[in-house]
Formats: C-alpha cells, structure tokens, sequence
C-alpha cells in the first residue's frame, strides 16, 4: 500500500487517523492540531486570566500528564500570563499511588513546575490502605472520591491558586453523561458537561480536555515520549463505571464521533429549575469549616464513622440514625483541620517541594 | 505453494498492557507462518499475530487484551510508529523486522 499523505499539509506521511473527523495526519499536524483545539476550548471558555495562579491536578497518568505538558507548552506559546503548579494528592495506597507520585516528581523536573503533594494521611489521619482494611472494597471508592475533592482545594488554598485544571477528557465526560442517565441523577447530568465549575467560595475547576478524545492524548504522549504511569488502583473496580466505559469503547469502535455525540446530548439537555433547584444551599461545615450542604460536611461524617468503627453510618439513612442513637461524638474524636477558604486579597508566598 | 517464512517482529506494549506479558515492555518474536490450510493460505496479518499473541505470549486475564478475534476496544496499535487505522487494522500484512506497539487507554488518568 503506497503511503497516504497528510490531509491537513497534504506533504508528510500520515501516521494517525483521526477519531474526532476520520482525517489521516502526519505527526507534526497532529501535534499542532491537538494544541490548538485545546488552546481554542480554553479560549472560547475564557477560563483564564492573565496573571491567574493554576493548580494543575497531578495524579502521574497520561491524562494529567498529556495535560502539565500541553498548558506549559500554550502558556509559553500564546502568552496566557499563568504561574502553573502540579498539586498531588497521595491517598496512601501502596504499590499505586506511591509509584505514580514517583512519575509526577519526575515531571516537576521535567517541566520545571513547583509540586505539592496533600496526603490523606496528614488531612484525615487515614491512608486509602488502612481504610480499605478496615471497611473492606466495597464502598471505598466512596470515601477516596470524598476525600480527594477536599484534598485537592485545600491543597489549592495552601498553594493560593485560583484555579485548578483537570485531566478528565471528552471520553470520561461521555461516561459521566451515560451515567448520571442510568442513574437517574438529572441534577447531575445537567451539570456534568460544564467546562468549568465553581462553588460559593470554592476554587473554579476545569477540564481543558473537555473535546479531546483518549485516543489523541495516548497517542500525543506515546509520539512526544512522555513519562507517565499507567496502573490501575487496586481497590477500584467501580464495576458501573467500568461497564459503562467498556460500552462507550464499543460504540466508539463502531462510530467514532459517539463521544463526542453523547457529550453534544449532554449539553443540550435543558434541566428544569426545580430539579437544579433540589441542590442544598451551601453553609460552611461547623467541624472543619469546609462548604457544605448540612451541618456536617461529607468529609467530616465519613471521617466520623471510620474513627466511631461505624463507617456504615454514611453509606445508608438507617445506620446514620444508628450512629447518633449511639450517643453525642466524642469530644477527643480525631476531626479535619479548620479549612480557612481563600480570599480575594494578594497571594503570600506558599511552601512547595523544593525541586532537589 | 510457496510456504511462508517465520517473520522476526518487535512487540511493545504501553499504559499498562505489559503487566499481562509477564510485565515486559519490549518482545522480540519469531513469528512462525500459520498452518497450512487446504483452501488457501492463510495471511501472517496481525489478526494472526494477535492469536498467536495469546496463545505464546500472554500470561493472564487473556480477556482485558483480545475480544472477538481482535484486541479489545480502547487498545491502540502502531504498526512501524503507524495507526494501524491506516493500514488496514487486523488485515495488515506483516513483514520481515516490523514493529507493532499495544497500548492500552483504560488505565486511569
Ligand atoms: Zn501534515
Ligand atoms: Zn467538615
């Protein structure tokens, strides 16, 4: 077969097909186009400002790792003014995510990025392993989810970033999308397709890869050579997830623009008021000062009942009201620091790991 | 009939797919031809390779690598630094010192 040339410069041979358009591309347009359909979602969102502090999520994999790699290079290319970091968050899981920081200390030298890293451990008094042995693998997805989005914007705060960007990409948000579908939760799918997302007085998160398929960013880092770590966690199996990513992966291989359909539909879903409106007005919770939609943040009870031996209490209405017949808590109970939330004024200057 | 050669292939594997090859990146094969059939030749293309894959090279859970006679969706292959979209998928015929690459995408990001 004689080699086909590149659509886009119709000069070099073509080395990937494109699942976004089926255009055959040699690698130098890859590259560019990648780029720039990224730069465009970050531009056409308008999710940043010049002089704006960004906290890159950093968990080692390709994703996060396509992602530091991609933002260094259009924050250099296109001026965006950003100071970058790479925040981590160690849930203590061993033979997992100790390998994987090892990749993002990696990667903090390599693109010349402060790191921090926010361990379970010294927030909650808990790594993932001692949980996992003490409440077994059935329900600690729940608790690691939990305590990974608290972690990330207090690692956030400490580092005064104003934002944090997410490695999720177009084929985790089509997941999400079928998800909150199966499971009903019309709340949520209303705002899972969102680029960007902000509480009262959190941190905004967003996903510059919100367009870009998996297939472009394995295959960007395989032709860049980048270094990242690929295991999965060995407590996960969400097995709902992993049925609805195995379907996914079925549709794309029949029609590749699935993906990107699925997240159009998700988008396009008008949510009625009332249904937005079933989401509790946010307060602060009274322990540790984090928001929240009760007295009690999440974080908070879940940490409650794994110190109270009742890590049930969380899981289910029933052994929730079973936990407070068993009496007030204790007042020596192991709680969360008091999380101060960022302010508007100047950012002091903030502790990192040093690069040595 | 003229019998085909055994080919030597390079295989690689990436985002997690070696741990099922006995956590081994890099495979130098010697690809033996396929069994003679009494219709016609078989091809040594890379549907080929994959089952032999299986059968010679693959250490566990045979099913988070090959599905319906072919790798399982959310793998990618390279044929010599190619998509192998582009040359034909499975249907690819190799060649003396090619080099194919399977990288899984399902690992976490
Ligand atoms: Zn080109
Ligand atoms: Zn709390």
């Amino acid at each position: 077969m004689a080699p086909r040339s590149c659509a886009l410069c119709n000069d070099a041979r073509a080395i990937l097909k494109r699942p976004k358009t089926g255009q055959q591309i040699c690698k130098d347009c890859f590259f560019k186009v990648f780029e720039t359909e990224v730069h465009n979602t970050i531009t056409e969102a308008n999710l940043f400002k010049p002089g704006d502090r960004v906290a890159i999520g950093a968990s080692g994999g390709k994703d996060s790792t396509v992602l530091a790699y991609v933002m260094k290079t259009l924050n250099e290319r296109y001026h965006y003014d950003l100071e970058l970091f790479l925040l981590s968050i160690d849930e203590g899981i061993t033979g997992y995510r100790d390998d994987s920081l090892e990749t993002v200390k990696r990667n903090q030298e390599q693109y010349d990025m402060p790191l921090k890293i926010l361990s379970y451990d010294e927030l909650y008094g808990w790594t993932m392993d001692r949980i996992v042995s003490t409440i077994g693998k059935k329900n600690n997805c729940t608790f690691c989810g939990v305590f990974r989005r608290q972690a990330l914007d207090r690692g956030a705060t400490a580092l005064h970033v104003d934002h944090i960007v997410t490695g999720h990409n177009a084929d985790d948000i089509a997941e999400t999308v079928l998800m909150n579908i199966m499971r009903g939760d019309i709340a949520r799918l209303g705002r899972c397709t969102a680029i960007c997302t902000k509480g009262e007085d959190t941190i905004r998160r967003s996903k510059p890869f919100k367009y870009a398929y998996e297939k472009e960013i394995v295959m960007y880092a395989y032709f860049k050579k980048l270094d990242y770590f690929s295991t999965e966690c060995i407590y996960s199996p969400d097995a709902y997830r992993g049925h609805a990513r195995a379907f996914l992966k079925d549709l794309e291989a029949a029609r590749p623009s699935a993906i990107i359909d699925i997240i159009h539909s998700g988008e396009a879903f008008e949510v009625k008021e009332e249904i937005k409106a079933t989401q509790k007005v946010q307060q602060t919770c009274k322990r540790c000062g984090y928001m929240s939609s009760n007295d009690l943040c999440k974080a908070c009870t879940l940490l409650e009942g794994l110190e109270r031996g009742m890590s049930a209490a969380v899981i289910t209405d029933r052994a929730r009201r079973k936990l407070e017949a068993e009496g007030p808590t204790p007042a020596d109970l192991r709680t969360i620091p008091f999380f101060h939330p960022p302010t508007a004024s100047a950012s002091p200057a903030v502790e990192v790991e040093s690069t040595a | 009939m003229t019998e085909a050669p055994t080919l030597n292939l390079k295989i690689e594997f990436g985002g997690g797919l070696e741990l099922l090859f006995d956590n081994k990146r890099s495979h130098r094969v010697a690809l033996p031809p396929p069994p003679p059939s009494d219709t016609q030749a078989a091809p040594t293309d890379i549907n080929y390779l994959i089952q032999w894959m299986k059968d010679n090279l693959l250490r566990e859970r045979a099913e988070l690598f090959i599905e319906n006679g072919t790798v399982r969706p959310g793998i990618l292959v390279l044929v010599n630094d190619t998509d192998w979209e582009l040359e034909g998928e499975g249907e690819y015929e190799l060649k003396e010192g090619d080099e194919v690459v399977f990288i899984s995408t399902l690992h976490g990001g």
